[in-house]
Order: C-alpha cells, then structure tokens, then sequence
C-alpha cells in the first residue's frame, strides 16, 4: 500500500525525522485557514499518489494566505496522471540550501534491501540516474545488521553528500532505517532530502509503501488505506474476501490461482479483438486453489452486479480440488443465487480441466444450468465468451 | 532422474498438525513421497497421521535421516521456522506459507547466505516440488501428470498445474513452483542450471509473470548458459499497472517489468515463447517429437 505524502511524514515525524509543519486541506477554506494558521509563505501541495506532481503544477508556492487560496483553487480537482486531486498539503516555505536524494528499498534482484543516495536530489534525480549513475550511489543493506549512525554516514559519504550535511543526513538516514523496518516498509523514499539555510537536514517530501503482507502485526496500517479511492466492485470484494480487480472491459472472468488468472485476461483479450467492439476482461477474480460453492457464489455476486459484464468465463483448473468438486460448487453456487433472487442471465462459459474433468463436465451438463456452455479448452472457451460479450449477449 | 528431489528424499513437515499440514501431509503419502515426521516444539512424542513429531528440525533429521522439510507454518511464524531449518543445514527448506512479509523472507534468505548456503530454500509463497513417479514436497497435485523428460520451473501455481497436464503424455522429470513473492529462495536460474546439468531431463518450460526483472536475468543466463530446448510462458500481458510510485523502482532494476519486455528478452536469446499456455504446451510437444 502506497501513502499520501502527507502521511508519509506523519510517519518520519513520529520517528523523529524532521519534516516542514503542514495542514492536510480538503477545500479552498481550509487551505485559507491552514496558511493563516501557518503564517508566512507556504507551499500548496497536491496529494496524489504518484510522482511528477511538480512537473505537472501541482506544487505551488504562495506568499500568504490569500494567495493559498488560490494555488489551492488551481490544485484542488486537478488531474494528475489519472489521479484526481481531492486534497492538498499546505507547508511552511523551507528555505532551501540542497536538495538531495535518499531512499530504503527492497533490491528484488539481489534479495538485499538497498540505500541509494546522491547530493544530486531534486525532480530530475531519474535523469541523473540515467546520464550520470556514477552520482547516484546504491549500497545494500543487510537484514541481519542493518543501518546504524556510523553506517548512515558511510552512506552519506557514498551519496557525494558535502562535509556539513554529514551529521544531519547520517542522523535522518539512521532514523528513516527505523521506520523502514518498524513499520515493513518496501520503500521509503525522500526527495528532496535538503540541506536548509540554516543548516538542518530535512525530509521535504516523503514517499512510502508499505507490505500488504505484514497487516497482521502492523494493526494501524490498516487506518492508511483510501477508502475514497477504492472502487465499490473493488470495496465490495475484499468484505466477502475476495481477490477481486475491476478492469475496464465486459468479460466477467472467475479463476483460481493468480496465474491462471492473469493468463486468462491475456488469453480473452487477445480473442477479443477478432470481435467487433472488441470485448475484453471486465475483472480479474481469483478464487484460490480451493474453488468452494460459497466462494463461487460469492464470485458470481460481484461479478454479476458489473453493469458493464456481458458475459462470463468460468476459467478452472482442477488439481487439489478436482472438476467435480468444481463442478458442484457452480450448481450449487446457481442455486444460492437463485434463492435469493439473483439468478444467473448472462451467459456463462465454463472450461473445466485437470483432474476429473470429464466427472465435472457431466455434473454441469446433467445439472442442464440456463446459459452456461462447456467449452473444453482455454483458447476456445475465451473466442466463445468474447464472442457473447461481442453480440452483446 | 531428477533435480533436488528423488524417490530417496525423505520429507519431514514443519507444521504438520495445522489443517493445511496435516491435509497436504496425507496427499502427499498417498501419491507415494516418503514423508517420515513433522515439526512442532509443542507436540513433541507425539504421533499425527501415524508418523512421528519431533521438537525442532534438528531433531527430526538425527532420528529420521531427513533431508527435505515442507513449511506450513502459519505467515508470524515462517521466518523463525525457516531460519531453524537453516541452523539444522537441512539441504531443502520447501516453504509453502503464502503471506510472508518481504522483510522477513529477506531476513531470512540473508541469514541462509550468511550460513554458507547450506540449505536451499524453495519459495515462500509456493506449490513445491514434484519429481512424478519418485517424491512430492509441496501441495502439486501428484496425478496430474507422468515422469518424463521435461523439467519445469514456474512463478505460478496453477499455470505450473495447466502445463504438466497439457503435456502428461510427455511427463517430467521435476517441477519446481518457485513462487511469485519479491523475495524468494530458488530462482529461475538456479532451476536453470540444475535442468541443464540433468541427465533426466531433455527440454524446459519455463513460466513467468509480470513484475521484477529475473526472468530477463534468466534470458542472459539461458544465452549463456543452457544448450537444452526451453520454451516460456508469461502471463500478464494485459494486466493493469502495478500502482508503483517514487523513483526508486524504476532506478532500481532499469526495465519496465513487463510482460512485453520478458518475451523480447527471452526470444532475443532463442527461446521460444507461447501466447497462450496451450500453445506453450504446443510448442515443447514440437521439440519433444523431433528428438
């Protein structure tokens, strides 16, 4: 999970990094009172979560709070690749010396974490990655010793960073190793990382992410996540459990295992375009390996309350769960619904393969289920549910 | 033949008397492995499933004679059972556990190499290894396919499970489900090396997906290394971008991680990639009937 950058420095403040003092404002009122509240010159903000915010006007300084009001009116709403601004961080101006660049990350290739740090901080850091990497210095990072003060400074001195920033960054880099660990980031990320007029290094953006994974033992993550920004299909699916992502097309897809699943879209996208309007995945729906009655019908319920789902393919391999365990689970799965009033109406392709596939295929074909069709490979079971969907079914 | 796992490996289960230990323990006795105890400091002297359970993995190999262990220990709990496997230099850890967080199967991968790489770790987040006809360390559905000549190495589960049966009439000599977590034990090149270096086996299919860069690391290595017939499958051609942020990611690995890329890095060093996982299997049916 990627946070805002506004919780990102809540996080560094609480380990103790400094950051500027900053107001989160949802409207053009609250920006008003947080830079009066500020004083002075502020910096208006954009909260999205991705990068390029600045290229993209949406930092902006202003002088007082009637100028606030207006570099808020300019960011409020705006889109930011793909990412409407719904609110802004109002900061105090920090008077700049540097702008450096920090970050912790996981270094997947090398299945080490990894410190990169360079003195040439600032908006152009992925150029200067690219046409200068000897200024960008990457070091790795043990699991097992991690980062201590004399380490950080070593890092700092790597990172080309000069002989007065030293203390500083070797104080926040030692702190921000804390965070990185405490809270199971896979990155965290400063940039700028400045040297201010009067010699303080600060943190003056923040990027974090944090692994879904270790929710079990990290209790307040949960209270980062953006409800505002989850799709409801999406909101709907995880209460019930479900690993669910809306997508933008019209072919229901249910399958288990993420794999199989991900090489389902492909595998309808690509048979889609043979068709007119060119029908292709409206989700990816992964059910795991078990494929229960109840976690098919509750895969059905979703993916039937898509308005834009004209078709669906029923995509299953049965290995630990066999076909005809399958194959009752999509009975018994038509019937839950039908009891409670949500009978199936779309048409429905199903491939079953693996063990007792052909057991499963004669449970599905006896049950005579209204508009489901048994296709027996993947390749012609995703023409078939394209070409539905294309008819517009 | 076969790599890493023979009808002479004997399999202990770390967290055999949990539900998932104790379901996957059963399947794998009846397709044939030969799984002679588990682990759980709590039930030690005790028997589960008619086989022994021992204090710590330590143990279980001096009174056993085991070699392999399959985690199924619950996420909070992997990392400590797998650095103990590593203490006990037991030479397969096979960690099944779905879950893990990345700062721990990072601690613990640094801790294996620490110790001087004594036990390989297969995963976390994975199906295991089958050898059919000889062991099964894992939860691979043992009857979906036959022993053959073909080795598999595979990010994914259930495309794993979609191929060995596609191409049972051929058989295997081993799959390896190494998983599709970040961090993970054994690698697509490691499965590499040890597929080229098997007298069993003839040809490799090989299964990617969408993020990180190892299956373009595999490429370089393929280039380099493997005189046998691979053939590839990635899946996520048409998945959505992964919400990635910062700069850090892309500075990082230097390529996009995409599906698209993986294909042209594999096909650039001769391996043929399929579109679709049947037409993968098409693929290895071709090379296996002009041998």
């Amino acid at each position: 999970m990627d946070l805002f950058e506004h919780q990102a420095k809540e996080l560094f403040a609480d380990y103790g990094i400094p950051v500027p003092r900053g107001i989160v404002a949802h409207t053009v009122d609250e920006a008003r009172a947080a830079a009066e509240q500020l004083t002075g010159r502020v910096v208006v903000k954009a909260q999205v979560k991705t990068g390029g915010r600045g290229k993209a006007g949406g930092v902006k300084v202003a002088d007082d709070a009637q100028d606030a009001v207006e570099k808020a009116k300019a960011i409020l709403g705006m889109d930011i690749k793909g990412h409407t601004v719904h609110k802004v961080l109002v900061e105090e101006a920090s008077a700049i010396a540097e702008e450096y660049y920090f970050s912790f990350l996981l270094d997947r290739a090398n299945r080490t974490f990894l410190a990169i740090c360079s003195a040439a901080g600032g908006m152009d850091i992925e150029e200067v990655a690219h046409s200068a990497p000897e200024k960008v210095a990457k070091v790795p990072v043990s699991a097992l010793t991690g980062v201590d003060r004399e380490r950080a400074r070593e890092i700092a001195v790597a990172g080309g960073l000069p002989e007065q920033a030293l203390d500083g960054a070797a104080e926040l880099i030692e702190k921000l190793w804390c965070c990185f660990v405490d809270e199971d980031a896979t990155l965290v990320e400063v940039n700028p990382m400045i040297l201010s007029a009067d010699g303080q290094v600060k943190a003056l953006d923040g990027k974090v992410t944090l692994d879904d994974n270790a929710v079990f033992r990290q209790p307040d993550h949960e209270s980062y996540a953006d409800k505002s920004a989850e799709d409801p299909l999406e909101a709907a699916a995880k209460a019930k459990d479900l690993n669910y992502v809306k997508l933008d097309g019209d072919v229901g897809i249910i399958g288990n295992g993420a794999g199989l699943v991900m090489s389902t879209l492909d595998v309808v996208a690509y048979a889609g375009e043979a068709f007119p309007g060119k029908p292709a995945p409206a989700n990816f729906l992964d059910i795991g390996g078990g494929a229960s009655a109840e976690v098919m019908a509750a895969g059905l319920e979703i993916i039937l309350s898509d308005p834009s789902v004209k078709s669906i393919f029923v995509n299953v391999f049965g290995g630990i769960t066999s076909c005809d365990a399958v194959a009752n689970g999509i009975v018994a799965a038509f019937k839950l619904l039908e009891s409670r009033g949500e009978a199936v109406t779309h048409p429905l392709v199903v491939r079953l393969d693996g063990n007792n596939a052909q057991l499963g295929r004669q449970i599905l074909a006896d049950a005579a289920l209204p508009r489901v069709e048994l296709v027996d490979t993947m390749d012609d079971a995703a023409k078939r549910v394209a070409e539905l969907a294309s008819v517009g079914a | 033949m076969a790599i890493w796992l023979t009808e002479n490996s004997k399999i202990i289960v770390q967290g055999m008397t949990g539900g998932e230990g104790t379901k996957h323990t059963r399947r794998m006795l009846a397709s044939g492995a030969r799984v002679v105890g588990g682990v759980n400091a709590r039930k030690a002297g005790t028997t589960h499933e008619g086989l022994p359970v021992f204090g710590t993995v330590k143990e279980a190999m001096e009174q056993t004679g085991a070699d392999v262990s399959v985690a199924f220990v619950p996420p909070a709990f992997t990392k400590d059972a797998v650095k103990e496997a590593i203490d006990a230099e037991i030479p397969l850890c096979v960690v099944i556990t779905e879950g893990v967080p990345v700062h721990d199967s990072t601690e613990f991968w640094a801790y294996a190499v620490a110790k001087g790489n004594k036990t390989r770790i297969i995963g976390p987040n994975c199906p295991g290894i089958a050898s059919p006809g000889a062991s099964n360390a894992g939860i691979i559905p043992a009857d979906i396919t036959t022993a053959g000549r073909i080795g598999l190495v595979s990010k994914s589960g259930t495309l794993t499970y979609q191929l060995m049966y596609e191409l049972r009439d051929y058989g295997f000599s081993t799959a390896v489900g190494i998983g599709g977590d970040p961090v993970i034990g054994t690698t697509h090149i490691d499965a590499l090396q040890a597929f080229q270096n098997d007298p069993g086996t003839d040809a490799i299919v090989m299964i990617g997906e969408i993020g990180g860069d190892a299956e373009e690391r595999a490429a370089a290595y393929i280039e380099q290394h493997v005189t046998k017939p691979v053939v590839a499958y990635v899946a996520g051609f048409t998945a959505p971008e992964g919400k990635t942020m910062g700069h850090a990611g892309a500075i990082v690995s230097g390529s996009a991680g995409t599906a698209q890329a993986k294909k042209e890095a594999l096909e650039k060093v001769g391996v043929r990639v399929g579109k679709t996982p049947s037409e993968t299997a098409r693929l290895m049916r071709e090379i296996m009937q002009a041998r």
